[in-house]
């Protein structure tokens, strides 16, 4: 596992080699570098769409990747969170013409929620039992806001039209996906330097104590129920956020937003990149997407072919792609 | 003669799905007394020392320490109200580094949920490093605790129990598993440890509790048999044919 924050490299160890010495500092400006890798994701792929949806799935991965890597705890209803944080800004905006930023903020307040109430309801149940209550609510956030008149039920939500975000002395042209992207990408630097800092706090380090040892985590007198519905709530909000962006890049919600399999998708961005590592787990949503998007152009089969390189990397990387990089080069 | 007592159970029972584990036991510990409870398996020593320390609540009676009651009440308060234990089998925190694992302890002292400024603000550094140093491990602040061998995992453990800085200390038989060497530093550091706190120690080496307990429990069959100085223990009719001629 990799804790960046809890456990610094020694001093020997780092001036060992040359690789060690530079993954130590990439784990002190693990944000920083982030960011940068995220800054020339728009020019190193083949479309503009693919590294929007890159970054917008790289940080429901991250928020996901806040309960389930660091905190070891498996959900399997985050599609709950992306969703309704989408379904929430995308009716706001198209129905109600509300401003872009109260949306989002109240999109992230509305995951926030969904997450203190799913939280209570799913936090003392433990491993597969907690998978499968997370599941169940989740089923039911899908019918609820299928059956909800201003949702758009089966065809979705249309008309989520932000084209410029207008800022004091700026106009942004969101239809112009170079704009985009530098738009959204700022969001999700505020938002992961935020979680950086939530890691490396003193909470930050109850979250993963968790992880390593529950009960003596308790023993230690930390109220480990406590922690478990604060990081949820975090972990709904980050990715409700993430939601919302994914309203406003698309124009519109589709209902499958909702559905189990973006459940199950930001499960496999996660193990694919490397959870519990801070920068996994975009590695992950990357991998994941430019897998689909080069194997769709030549066989609708491509999910067979996207199932066996998971199948592969669970197998033979179960610490995933970033996991085994900074294993191999960080010692750990 | 009225002594000092730190913890004392009043006709405490537990009993699970019908089967009594601990029946009707009352005991009172010593303040500042260095107590071993021992018995031979099954005799409901880990079922006393999991009420004791609060994993489960008795069926009934009580636990009062320093007078309060605490039979009932949540895991995490009896750290707070100053009981402190290890566990019988090792329970550390592998992938943090020893002095993450100790620190974190501290830091559960701190009460105030803090998820803004870094670790490092609290300071709890130099107190994390003093612990370590006093159960021998100052030396490998910077390794994994999954690292250390068995018997400093063990040792790690008890300075994560005295990060709590209890008054009372339980350990559930400290040495198992432990090498011969490592078993003589245990008891070495248990000693040193209660000169300084009372300590409650569950353990079924007999010859090794009797050389350095101040007071000695003997539990059979879920039952208080006999309790007292070692030599009141040596000298017992009771427990000498139902324990001690076993051994």
């Amino acid at each position: 596992m990799i804790n960046t924050e809890t456990l610094p490299a020694t001093d020997a160890a780092a001036a060992a080699s040359q690789p060690a010495s530079l993954f130590a500092a990439l784990a002190r400006q693990r944000v920083a570098a982030t960011v940068l890798v995220l800054l020339t994701l728009p020019w190193i792929l083949p479309n503009q769409s693919l590294a929007v949806n890159i970054l917008i799935y790289g940080l429901y991965a991250a928020g996901f990747n806040l309960l389930f890597g660091y905190m070891g705890m498996l959900s399997f209803g985050h599609a709950a969170f992306l969703g309704l944080g989408s379904y929430t800004a995308g009716i706001l905006i198209a129905h109600a013409g509300v401003a872009w930023w109260l949306a989002i903020a109240l999109a992230i307040a509305a995951s926030a929620l969904l997450a203190l109430v799913m939280g209570l309801l799913a936090i003392r149940t433990r491993g597969i039992y907690f998978a499968m209550v997370t599941l169940a609510l989740s089923q039911c956030v899908y019918f609820l806001v299928y059956q909800f008149p201003l949702s758009g039920g089966e065809n979705g939500l249309r008309g989520v039209n932000v084209p410029t975000i207008a800022l004091p002395g700026l106009s942004l042209d969101l239809l112009d996906p170079t704009v985009k992207y530098y738009a959204f990408l700022v969001v999700v630097a505020l938002t992961l330097a935020g979680l950086s800092r939530v890691l490396a706090s003193p909470f930050g380090a109850v979250i993963e104590a968790v992880r390593e040892n529950e009960m003596r985590t308790r023993a230690c007198g930390f109220q480990v129920e406590h922690t478990k519905l604060m990081a949820f709530i975090m972990s709904g909000a980050i990715c409700g956020l993430a939601g919302a962006l994914n309203a406003i890049h698309l124009s519109s919600v589709a209902i499958e937003s909702l559905h189990y399999e973006t459940s199950g998708l930001v499960v496999m961005m996660c193990l694919l990149g490397g959870m519990g590592t801070f920068f996994g787990p975009f590695v992950g949503a990357a991998l994941f997407l430019l897998i689909q998007d080069l194997f769709s152009q030549w066989t609708e089969h491509w999910q067979l072919y996207v199932g066996l390189i998971f199948m592969a990397f669970v197998l033979f990387f179960p610490k995933g792609v970033w996991g085994t990089i900074l294993e191999k080069f960080h010692g750990r | 003669m009225a002594a000092d007592i730190i913890l004392s159970t009043e006709h405490l029972t537990r009993r699970f799905a019908g089967f009594t584990a601990l029946h009707d036991v009352s005991v009172d510990f010593e303040r500042g007394k260095l107590t071993s409870i021992i018995g031979p398996n099954g005799a409901g020593k880990s079922t006393y020392f999991n009420v004791l320390s609060g994993t489960f609540p008795p069926t009934s009676g009580s636990v009062l320490f320093e007078g309060r009651e605490l039979a009932g009440l949540a895991q995490h308060r009896f750290s707070h109200a100053g009981v402190a234990k290890s566990f019988q089998i090792t329970s550390v925190f592998p992938a943090f580094s020893v002095l993450e694992n100790v620190r974190i302890a501290l830091q559960a002292r701190h009460g105030r949920l803090n998820f803004w400024s870094p670790r490092r603000a609290l300071g709890l550094e130099p107190h994390a490093h003093a612990l370590l140093d006093q159960v021998g491990l100052g030396r490998d602040a910077a390794r994994r605790a999954s690292e250390l061998a068995h018997g400093q995992q063990r040792a790690l453990e008890i300075a994560i129990a005295l990060a709590a800085d209890p008054a009372l200390l339980l350990m559930d038989e400290p040495t198992a598993g432990m090498s011969p060497e490592e078993t003589r530093a245990m008891m070495d550091l248990i000693v040193t440890l209660a000169d300084q706190r009372t300590v409650i120690l569950v353990e079924h080496k007999m010859k090794m509790v009797m050389s350095i307990s101040e007071r000695i429990v003997v539990l059979h069959h879920g039952e208080l048999l006999a309790a007292g100085t070692p030599d009141d223990i040596r000298a017992h009719d009771e427990v000498r044919r139902v324990y001690l001629g076993k051994h």
